[in-house]
């Protein structure tokens, strides 16, 4: 069902867990659906991802297209990161099965979260 | 993970079971040497026939019935739609209404959904916390225009048993006919059609060491469903199709040795599933055991793995070569998570955590230390990564 590259992210994720001082979270998903995936970044104020990390509640594919999308957006600006799509994460993993594609949807929308969790805070403190 | 894979542990009986070897050596002569079509009319012919003749006889004083109330079938979902539409049709003029439980295989789910759409009505009774069916809720679901009603023996998800003699009677005291899927009872309790009572009873042999592809359906004398496969003048002209001789010859054979076998087999698989069960309560945190304790199926097991979604932990089971099976959805597909289990009350998050664990008679206890050894190990690997897991621990220590 998996090719060996998804099986490799999910045995073996990469950026697990939660970093410390980070100053943007996203949580999508719920817990129903079966898929939780919260992203958490430290941002520089060069608008950098100077680490990301994740926790995920869901399938083998939630938690390979965690792995995969933390590591691509780890050392990207804010802009770039935010251009990053579920087809891209997708394309890293080397595809992944129809019904799973929602898994990678949730990737991007996750980054985003972190990222817009990330403005909000900042624009307020601009205030 | 993957340096273990050498070894296999297999504990998803109720998907298939292995071929049992005597089976197969009773089996092998009706693909070469006594290939004939059981309805020719040579030797070749008489000589399957005879074999086919000799299956169904035994099959049928197994199950204390008939052999002409014995239909070969091409296995358990062909038997199950056969049952509720050959029914639903051959009864239209008397009603239109079915009624069956919620917790059904998708075999009878199914051909009732394909019913709505012609017409009919379907009442899914609910089920309790344990999985089974009140009596008192199938009374009160019988209607003037009830024509069947469609309960499984016991559940392929979760075993528990349900009282189908005390159903049964239900049933007939308000003349309407009684349908049971027995395919994962069937070689794993003591089965006997005259103490159910029931008019229609599903049958599958790969659940009980049999070969796949190959099922019956019992039908009581004077119960006429209309047929669903037509063609030849086979089964007595009730389902069409050349028989499929060494897969019913087959058949026989291993319902034969299950019956046989049963108390040593029953005794040996339910020992290994309650030191299984104890073993996983004892070593594994915020578990919960779904179904009935007692009446339940020796080979079931089922758990629900809090914080962590089933199919993870199928998967990570899987690289270690133990092989089980998801009631979560992911595996299948659908957001959905198991149907049985959301009707037991279930919450979806829990449902989503759920592996079932069947056990064979090949099984030993120390592949149960080792399957419960990489259970530990996986789910505290999934936990640490589970949001789930540390909200819950944080909300622990802000309290």
């Amino acid at each position: 069902m998996y090719n060996e590259r998804v099986i490799k992210e999910f045995s073996a994720p990469q950026n697990t867990g939660v970093i410390k001082h980070a100053n943007a979270v996203g949580r999508v998903g719920n817990a129903a659906c079966g898929d939780i995936m919260k992203i958490f970044m430290k941002i520089n104020d060069d608008g950098i991802i100077e680490d990301v990390s994740f926790q995920t509640f869901g399938c083998a594919a939630a938690i390979a297209t965690s792995s995969v999308a933390t590591a691509m957006v780890k050392g990207k600006t804010i802009d770039e990161a935010l251009k990053i799509t579920n087809a891209q994460v997708i394309e890293e993993l080397g595809g992944l099965p129809a019904q799973k594609l929602h898994c990678s949807v949730l990737a991007e929308e996750a980054i985003k979260a972190a990222i817009n969790d990330y403005l909000t805070d900042y624009k307020n403190k601009d205030k | 993970m993957i340096i273990n894979a050498n070894r296999r542990v297999y504990l998803d009986h109720s998907a298939t079971t292995p071929l049992d070897k005597e089976v197969l050596s009773e089996m092998l002569p009706y693909f070469t040497e006594q290939f004939g079509n059981a309805d020719s009319v040579h030797s070749f012919g008489s000589d399957a026939a005879f074999a086919v003749d000799s299956a169904r006889r035994k099959i049928a004083e197994i199950l204390g019935v008939k052999s002409t109330e014995i239909y070969f079938t091409s296995g358990g979902t062909e038997a199950d739609n056969w049952a509720i539409k050959g029914i639903a049709e051959a009864r239209k003029k008397k009603g239109k209404h079915i009624v069956t439980s919620s917790i059904e295989h998708a075999a009878i789910m199914s051909a009732c959904k394909q019913l709505v759409a012609q017409g009919y009505e379907i009442t899914y009774l609910p089920v309790d916390p344990f999985g089974l069916i009140s009596p008192s809720d199938l009374s009160s679901a019988i209607r003037s225009d009830t024509i069947l009603v469609s309960i499984m023996l016991a559940n392929n998800e979760v075993g528990t048993i349900q009282p189908i003699k005390e159903l049964c009677e239900i049933a007939h005291s308000r003349d309407v006919l009684f349908h049971s899927d027995a395919v994962q009872a069937m070689g794993s309790i003591p089965v006997s059609v005259s103490d159910l009572g029931v008019d229609l009873l599903t049958l599958s042999a790969h659940k009980f060491y049999g070969p796949k592809g190959v099922g019956a359906l019992y039908v009581k004398s004077g119960v006429k469903p209309d047929k669903l496969i037509i063609g030849g003048h086979q089964e007595r002209t009730m389902r069409g199709g050349t028989t499929n001789v060494p897969a019913v010859v087959g058949m026989a054979k291993a319902l034969e040795i299950a019956v046989r076998d049963l108390e040593k087999n029953y005794k040996h698989i339910k020992d290994l599933r309650d030191y299984f069960v104890d073993s996983i309560q004892k070593c594994v945190s915020h578990v919960k055991y779904n179904g009935e304790i007692k009446n339940r199926l020796p080979q079931n097991a089922n758990f629900s793995f809090e914080f962590i979604e089933g199919e993870s932990l199928l998967l990570n089971l899987d690289l270690c070569g133990i092989a089980c099976s998801s009631g979560s959805a992911c595996s299948s597909g659908s957001l959905e998570p198991s149907h049985v289990l959301l009707a037991m009350g279930i919450p979806p998050e829990i449902a989503h955590g759920s592996i079932r664990f069947s056990f064979g008679k090949e099984n030993t206890r120390e592949e149960v230390d080792y399957t419960v050894n990489k259970i530990q190990e996986t789910v505290n690997k999934l936990r640490e990564i589970s949001p789930l897991f540390a909200e819950f621990k944080g909300d622990i220590k802000s309290v």
